[in-house]
């Protein structure tokens, strides 16, 4: 049994003055444990929608989650979200050491051993010696870094990531992303990532699922079958990266065409 | 913030001064010295108060009832502040009776309270309750509303329930506007207990100001009134020092933005 199943989602947001919108059209699709899963659409897709109601944040109008054999109606107690703005979500009073802990807080935690785990953590995705200063010290990489430690400490099965180098710059795109990599062999935690660039769901996934524009649904599926670890020289100069890179640039391009 | 090392001499040599001016000024005419006596005078007056215990006895009073008024509202008004934050339903509910009640001179409410409590401790205590409770209930569901969805919605991926969210999160978060709304009930809760305390009672400075007011004894009377607006100064820079330490997170993160 899959880990994680969507089955037939759909998402209908109501707006002030009785208009809808309907953000997801009908989304099924199954997630194996391990599994380094991206969702790439253009944006305003509906990619967060998803998500959200993946991590049981919103409600979907149709369809279900179901983890576990479970259906999903809350935030599920294995599975957590790390936020596109990640200045919004982390805790601002408390340092990084702080805000890491609150991940093992929230699953009460909080002993010896857990000190020591918060630390290893921090050191894990190269903030060590930062562990004092509070978050608006450090860059918006260095955030990103403690929101995903934070989110690691909470020691979840499915680790969901919102666009969670969105707003960074190109370089310490690069470098994350590595970090994420790492931590993800390392951990072999599952994780489902949205981004709407193409090539880093390509160096990242196993697996990659299209989503078409507003009202999403899945418009194709890839497996992206690169040696690991993978490496943002030599993974990306290979042929077949430029050529799955442009097989979903224009899979894009033509389904968001106007028709 | 004024540290050691930038003393305002300016500052301080015109209030001298002006002190000064008051000591001759007073000196030149008998017939305004049993209105406004010399500065010296009323020290001494302070002094030999102080010294037969008289207004020390009235001071811890007036800091008992102080104490018990404003720590009493500021529980009340934070917890209160934040369910009214938080939950829609409980605001719209209880909007209309705030926007009545608040705008109301507090001292307006002093003989309704003597009416139902008499003239005894109680009476005064709940007068200083009903003040302060304001300021920190405004600024607290200010506070709570202003709170990034994205802060809530990381506390419940964490799994936290609502309550853990409401302390967790939600408290420290609006915890700037809470500390905003604690330093403007600070001296307001100083002016009721002294107003309350004219207005009935036998004890307390405020008692003791117009009481000797009344017995023509003006040096004991400014005597009153310089050690009320001495309690107020130290109170405040009590509070001053404890908001520094408590929102030691926030004061490099505030010179950051300053500059």
């Amino acid at each position: 049994m899959a880990l994680l199943e969507v089955q037939n989602l759909a998402k209908t947001y109501r707006q002030m003055g009785g208009d809808t919108t309907d953000a997801i059209g009908e989304i099924s699709c199954k997630i194996e444990p391990g599994e380094f899963v991206s969702f790439v659409g253009p944006s305003g897709c509906g990619k967060t929608t998803l998500l959200m109601s993946i991590a049981g944040l919103i409600a979907p109008s149709a369809g279900q989650v179901i983890i576990h054999g479970k259906e999903v109606s809350g935030p599920p107690p294995n599975l957590v979200l790390v936020f596109q703005d990640f200045n919004k979500s982390l805790f601002a009073w408390r340092s990084v050491l702080g805000n890491v802990r609150f991940g093992l807080e929230a699953r009460a935690r909080r002993s010896r051993r857990g000190e020591d785990k918060a630390r290893s953590l921090i050191d894990l995705v190269g903030l060590k010696g930062f562990e004092n200063h509070y978050p608006w010290e450090l860059s918006g990489g260095m955030q990103q870094r403690v929101a995903i430690a934070r989110a690691l400490a909470y020691e979840p099965e499915v680790l969901l990531m919102d666009e969670p180098f969105g707003s960074l710059d190109a370089l310490t795109r690069l470098e994350l992303e590595d970090t994420v990599l790492q931590l993800w062999e390392e951990l072999r935690t599952t994780i489902l990532f949205i981004t709407h660039d193409i090539e880093e769901a390509v160096y990242l996934s196993d697996r990659i699922l299209l989503l078409s524009q507003r009202p999403s649904r899945i418009i194709e599926e890839l497996s992206i079958d690169f040696a690991r670890p993978r490496n943002q020289v030599i993974t990306r100069s290979q042929p077949r990266f430029m050529e799955i890179r442009n097989r979903i640039y224009q899979r894009i391009r033509n389904e968001s065409a106007p028709s | 913030m004024n540290v050691g090392r930038d003393f305002n001499w300016a500052g301080w040599m015109l209030f001298a001064l002006l002190l000064l001016l008051w000591e001759f000024g007073s000196r030149l005419s008998p017939a305004l010295q049993s209105y406004l006596p010399p500065v010296s005078r009323i020290l001494r007056s302070l002094g030999e108060l102080i010294i037969s215990g008289q207004l020390v006895r009235h001071l811890m009073i007036t800091l008992s009832r102080f104490l018990q008024g404003y720590l009493l509202a500021a529980s009340i008004a934070v917890i209160l502040g934040i369910v009214l934050g938080y939950f829609r339903m409980a605001h719209s509910l209880f909007e209309a009776v705030i926007e009545f009640l608040r705008p109301m001179p507090s001292v307006a409410i002093i003989p309704v309270a003597v009416l139902l409590l008499g003239i005894g401790d109680a009476m005064i205590v709940a007068v200083t309750v009903y003040a302060s409770v304001w300021p920190v209930l405004i600024n607290t569901i200010d506070g709570v509303r202003h709170l990034e969805r994205t802060l809530i919605d990381t506390g419940r991926t964490f799994g936290l329930n609502r309550r853990k969210i409401l302390w967790l999160v939600v408290l420290p978060a609006a915890a700037p506007y809470i500390v905003t709304g604690l330093r403007i009930s600070l001296s307001i809760a100083l002016i009721l207990v002294t107003t309350a305390e004219m207005i009935a009672g036998s004890r307390g400075l405020g008692f003791f100001i117009l009481d000797q007011e009344r017995s023509m004894n003006s040096s004991n009377m400014y005597a009153g009134v310089v050690l009320v607006s001495a309690l107020g100064y130290v109170l405040n820079r009590l509070f001053v020092l404890g908001e520094g330490w408590a929102m030691q997170w926030r004061r490099g993160m505030l010179a950051r933005e300053s500059i």
